[in-house]
């Protein structure tokens, strides 16, 4: 098994005693937690190089400058985007996604037009669409998930008619770790004439990931679930796309002239970049980016994979664990979710939570999704780098604990 | 503080047997709550016998914790008055306020003479992101009270 266990002194939280247990973290899906080198990084950027970017004449601000636009590099690196004008700064991967419903939607949508969305999406890959097609009149239709919580290309035609404008679905359910074949849905439905908008906020920090080999429109994801900080994620677009596109957000820094009649907007990426940007977070990002690149996304995705496969044959121990999630390791990621006989996720969460270790419990920002599990929420374990199968023998104590309390067999 | 003492028998008792379960047709009053947050939901029916409470029927999804504080509720409002079942309300909240320890409203030296089996529920106070779970069913109450006014 592959050993990453020497990252974990760079992650100053595990230190940490939870109810003077020690802490054992499950749920970087939510969240991750950061890494020394990126908390250092935005130190560094506050107390010595900090100034607002794209305006001052003055080294401060250019040094800042200069740190934003290398970390904007360093993204468009790491999906390998043919350009870092490709990449835009966003507060995360849901303002990523609402602004493409709303700057491409409002103007491409219609009475007649359809979206086609997945039954797996979290909200913010479903309720943005929902809000664009009440103001359109657009027509919302979902590709269900099959009863081994995947899904299926096969069954993408079928749902694919004249009148489906646009197609957006996961790159990776943060409820079931289904990674679903986004090239072969990306082509399908490209072929179809449908706009193709994929939701990587788990995927990027999970797997390796192309986005010219995805073949895919618009690609949004978050800094915070890739041990970078809050309040920084990225659009990436194709580069006509974005060309094309209106802003969703009017204001300082995205405009190329204002008259009191009317405006101009900048170039891209930073016409769709109003306002001053998250800087010191941005540059926390570049720096995340460069610690997941040390380590290698296909290592980082081989020690999830088996840290997976780990957990599923120890969970499988438990009797009362019912696991929502596809039965094949190549079609999932390291997100678990799973039900513990009659006992509410809830309170498995706060039992666990006196055992040190954090998961989380609820329908995960997916309600339709959960619906569709039949159950009102699920337990939830999620893996980073900085976990080991230490992490999960506690779990397994834990839930063992959960057991006795309730008295389920 | 073990966390026994948050599953107490009774607690586990009342989640896994819920008391008054079912549906009133055209009850006097109703009402719907549930914490957006966790997911936990619970719908309440009343029916009044003049100012007393002729029957109750409750359902709805969730925690231990809610659906436990909802199940002993329901037992303790039947045959009040709605002064009664206001003061119950004051006297649940003075008990599961963190502020005041030990818990307000309660006698030290008569376990459950005031809430009875919902004194048990104390153990709650020690799980402050739990107390909206507990809370859950008496804010209901609350709306289904204001709900027969509003009739």
């Amino acid at each position: 098994m592959i050993d990453l266990s020497h990252l974990r002194p760079d992650f100053p939280v595990l230190q940490r005693r939870i109810h003077g247990k020690p802490l054992v973290f499950l749920d970087s899906a939510a969240s991750s937690q950061k890494p020394a080198p990126v908390l250092d990084v935005m130190d560094a950027v506050y107390r010595t190089h900090y100034a607002n970017v794209h305006r001052g004449a003055y080294l401060l601000s250019e040094e800042s400058t200069t740190a934003y636009e290398e970390a904007r590099g360093k993204v468009a690196r790491f999906i390998n985007a043919s350009s870092r004008a490709e990449v835009v700064f966003t507060r995360g991967a849901t303002t990523a996604l609402n602004t493409v419903a709303f700057g491409w939607g409002m103007d491409h949508l219609s009475v007649g037009d359809k979206i086609l969305l997945t039954t797996m999406e979290h909200h913010s890959n479903m309720v943005p669409w929902q809000m664009v097609a009440r103001r359109t009149g657009a027509e919302l239709v979902y590709l269900p998930m099959t009863h081994d919580y995947r899904l299926d290309a096969d069954r993408l035609p079928e749902f694919l008619d004249e009148r489906v404008k646009v197609v957006a679905f996961t790159g990776m359910s943060n409820v079931t770790g289904t990674m679903p074949p986004v090239a072969d849905i990306a082509r399908i439905a490209r072929n179809h004439g449908a706009l193709v908008v994929v939701d990587a906020a788990q995927l990027v920090t999970h797997a390796p990931v192309d986005v010219q080999k995805l073949g895919v429109d618009f690609m949004a994801f978050s800094g915070h679930k890739m041990l970078g900080p809050t309040g920084i994620g990225a659009l990436w677009g194709r580069p006509s796309l974005l060309e094309e596109m209106e802003p969703f957000e009017g204001g300082g820094e995205m405009i190329s002239d204002v008259r009191l009649e009317g405006s101009t907007w900048a170039p891209v990426p930073h016409k769709f970049e109003a306002g001053t940007p998250p800087i010191v977070q941005a540059i926390g990002l570049g720096a995340a980016v460069d610690y997941l690149e040390k380590i290698g996304m296909k290592s980082v995705r081989q020690h999830e994979r088996e840290l997976t496969e780990y957990a599923l044959s120890r969970l499988a121990e438990l009797p009362p664990v019912r696991v929502f999630g596809p039965p094949h390791i190549e079609e999932r990621g390291g997100v678990i979710s799973f039900a513990f006989g009659d006992v509410h996720p809830h309170d498995v969460a706060t039992i666990l939570d006196q055992e040190g270790i954090a998961v989380r419990a609820g329908h995960h920002c997916a309600k339709p999704l959960t619906r569709a599990l039949g159950v009102p929420a699920t337990t939830r374990v999620s893996f980073q780098v900085y976990n080991t199968k230490d992490d999960v023998d506690a779990l397994i104590v834990g839930l063992r604990r959960v057991q006795e309390v309730f008295r389920v067999d | 503080m073990s966390i026994e003492e948050l599953y107490r028998e009774v607690i586990l008792d009342h989640y896994r047997n819920p008391r008054n379960r079912g549906v009133i047709d055209h009850p006097d009053a109703h009402a719907e709550g549930n914490n957006p947050l966790c997911g936990d939901e619970l719908t309440l029916d009343l029916r009044f016998d003049g100012d007393r409470v002729a029957e109750v029927a409750i359902r709805g999804q969730g925690c231990s914790i809610s659906q436990s504080s909802a199940s002993m509720m329901s037992q303790a409002i039947e045959g009040k008055t709605t002064g009664e079942i206001l003061d119950l309300i004051a006297s649940f909240k003075a008990m599961m306020d963190i502020e005041t320890a030990p818990p307000a409203g309660l006698d030290p030296d008569r376990p459950g003479a005031i809430l009875g089996d919902l004194e048990a529920l104390q153990g709650v106070r020690k799980f402050p992101v739990r107390i909206k779970c507990a809370y859950l069913a008496w804010t209901t109450l609350a709306e289904a009270l204001r709900d027969r006014d509003d009739r």
